[in-house]
């Protein structure tokens, strides 16, 4: 047995998601909260969002105090990924990096963690 | 001479410059004291913006950059790194900037969308040490996504609100150990979403009605004092302390609308959303001034942001455009039954076009209950909802027809059919 929240709609019903009875649903106020169980035990995803280091040419570096121009750049996965690789996802993500300018959509990381979702920017950074 | 300018060039002020422009007005000026335009999206790296407005689910700046690119393909000018000061009853704006020094511009409408801010520790008054390392969740966030600095290492958040989940995942991410999220109140005023995907998924205990009692440290933050609360008088519960060895406390003990400019103005604030009073169109109690966006009230979604922006924006072209509308007959928007304000709180019935859409929070969770609209004493419209949260903001759609011609204030009242499910927000402690 699972216990979880169901997080389709606020009111937030507290399910319970029985793996040895064909993942059966209780605790569900309307239907989308049973979908919702059964995927979510059987195989959670989640999209991660995090940043990378920028490369600057010139001197550039330095944040601006004024909450201006950035040291990161933000990226997301296209697609979420599987919840067990979150973590190794992160590692890749330390390890990145972008040149500019970077482009919403750019392609970061191509199949990160050998799933079929990309590291994408997030954001538009000329310079 | 501007037609329009507006203050502030987050989501609120870029959805309204580029309306206002569709709408007419053709001097059109975005004045944002940071130098960049997108607000605080900028540092919402996580995605879930934008589900109703574009039904797609979008990171922070992902919602920004699709408003910024529509800006930079009209002829609206944008200043950037220029901070208002002052604005002056004949709609003088007072700026300045290291580029330009100081201008006076003058307009003929001006659009309020400042945004808030964080309430910091200084309003919550904890007792012990003042030592480095307290920071706002909101700072921290800045910190990390734009700047690329970690707070701290050993971190405990105090407040349940959205900010406070968010940071708990994003540090944990980047190889902190967040120990506790402590919130004095029995139930999170955070979504469940992100009480499921951001403590949940990395076992992050939550304290629901507990509070930070003490703070100690030299000069570094070494360990913060939780202790249980009683759910009526909030009083700390001697015996129940519980102590965290931790460097950094972040607070995320809501949002607080950045109205100086509007108070100096003169500007009419109403007390429960510490944001302007406004009519049916957005406007202020200084006609030809508008406001919306978090200035205007603190929102949870940038969608309902965006769309107030918009009819701010229609407002004031309308007002530009045509003068005026008449404030013949003002009727107030009073609340009961656990409504705690409205957006608007005023109405001229006769200024409405097809209907009036009726922004409000209520003060503890509800079951499945009726949002009564009423004019004196008679119901004019019920609306049914299945279940109603404090964290999220609620809305009502009243047709014109129902209000034409009446004299009588508007009442929004909540009223709960069955008992809210005991358990609602207890969530794994
Ligand atoms: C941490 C956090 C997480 C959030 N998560 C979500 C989410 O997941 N989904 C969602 O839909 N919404 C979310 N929101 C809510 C949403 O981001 C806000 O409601 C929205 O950004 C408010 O827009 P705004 O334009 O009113 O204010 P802001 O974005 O704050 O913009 C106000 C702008 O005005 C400028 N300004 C202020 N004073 C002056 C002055 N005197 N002169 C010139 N410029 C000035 C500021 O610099 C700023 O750029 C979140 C908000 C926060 C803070
Ligand atoms: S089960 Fe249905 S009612 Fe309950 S939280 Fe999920 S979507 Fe909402």
């Amino acid at each position: 047995m699972k216990e979880l929240i169901c997080i389709v709609c606020p009111r937030g019903c507290h399910l319970t998601v029985d793996e040895n009875n064909g993942y059966a649903v209780t605790g569900n106020f309307c239907k989308r909260g049973e979908v919702y169980g059964k995927a979510e035990v059987t195989a959670p995803v989640r999209v991660v969002t995090s940043t990378v280091a920028i490369h600057r040419a010139s001197a550039k570096t330095a944040p601006d105090a004024a909450g201006g121009i950035e040291a990161r750049c933000p990226v997301k996965t296209s697609d979420a990924i599987p919840k067990h690789l979150v973590l190794d996802a992160m590692q890749q993500i330390y390890a990145a990096s972008v040149d500019l300018p970077v482009h919403i959509g750019d392609v970061v990381i191509h199949g990160i963690c050998g799933t079929g979702a990309d590291l994408v920017a997030t954001k538009d950074i000329l310079a | 001479m501007y037609d329009l300018i507006v203050v502030g060039g987050g989501p609120a002020g870029l959805a309204a410059a580029v309306k206002a422009r569709e709408c007419g007005l053709k001097k059109v000026l975005i004045v944002e004291r940071s130098l960049q335009l997108g607000g605080i999206l900028n540092q919402c790296i996580h995605n879930g913006f934008g589900l109703t407005y574009f039904k797609e689910e979008l990171t922070g700046p992902e919602y920004a950059a699709r408003f910024i690119k529509q800006v930079e393909g009209t002829d609206i000018e944008v200043r950037t790194d220029t901070m208002v000061l002052d604005i002056t009853p004949d709609k003088t704006v007072h700026m300045v900037s290291p580029t330009l020094g100081y201008r006076a511009e003058q307009t003929k409408s001006i659009i309020l969308a400042m945004g808030c801010r964080e309430r910091a520790r200084g309003a919550l008054s904890i007792p012990g040490t003042r030592p480095a390392g307290v920071y706002t969740a909101g700072a921290a966030q800045k910190y990390v996504n734009i700047d690329g600095y970690m707070p701290g290492r050993r971190i405990v958040i105090l407040g349940s609100g959205d900010i406070g989940l968010i940071m708990a995942r994003r540090l944990t991410l980047e190889g902190a150990k967040v120990l506790a999220c402590v919130e004095l109140n029995p139930y999170s005023s955070g979504l469940n979403r992100n009480i499921v995907q951001c403590l949940n998924d990395f076992n992050i205990p939550l304290y629901l009605s507990h509070t930070v009692t003490n703070i100690q440290g030299e000069s570094r933050v070494e360990k913060v004092v939780v202790s249980q609360v009683d759910d009526r008088t909030k009083a700390p519960i001697p015996g129940t302390e519980i102590e965290f060895e931790c460097d950094t406390l972040l607070l995320s003990v809501g949002l607080i609308p950045e109205n100086e400019l509007t108070r100096d103005a003169g500007i009419a604030l109403d007390p429960r959303t510490k944001g302007a009073f406004v009519y049916e169109n957005m406007e202020t109690s200084m006609p030809g001034v508008f406001a919306c966006g978090n200035v205007l009230h603190v929102h949870d979604l940038v969608d309902f942001v965006t769309q107030e922006a918009q009819r701010a924006a229609e407002a004031a072209a309308e007002y530009v455009l045509k003068g005026q509308p008449s404030r013949e007959n003002i009727i107030d928007v009073r609340t009961a039954g656990g409504v705690t304000y409205t957006v608007p709180q005023q109405i001229c019935p006769e200024n409405l076009k097809d209907e009036v859409r009726v922004f409000f929070r209520i003060n503890r969770v509800f079951g499945k209950s009726e949002i009564v609209a009423k004019l004196g004493d008679k119901e004019i419209k019920v609306f049914k909802k299945p279940f109603m949260i404090p964290g999220e903001m609620q809305n009502v759609s009243i047709p014109a027809e129902l209000l034409a011609g009446t004299h009588e204030d508007l009442t929004i009242e909540a009223r709960e059919v069955t008992e809210p499910a005991a358990d609602n927000g207890e969530v794994a402690k």
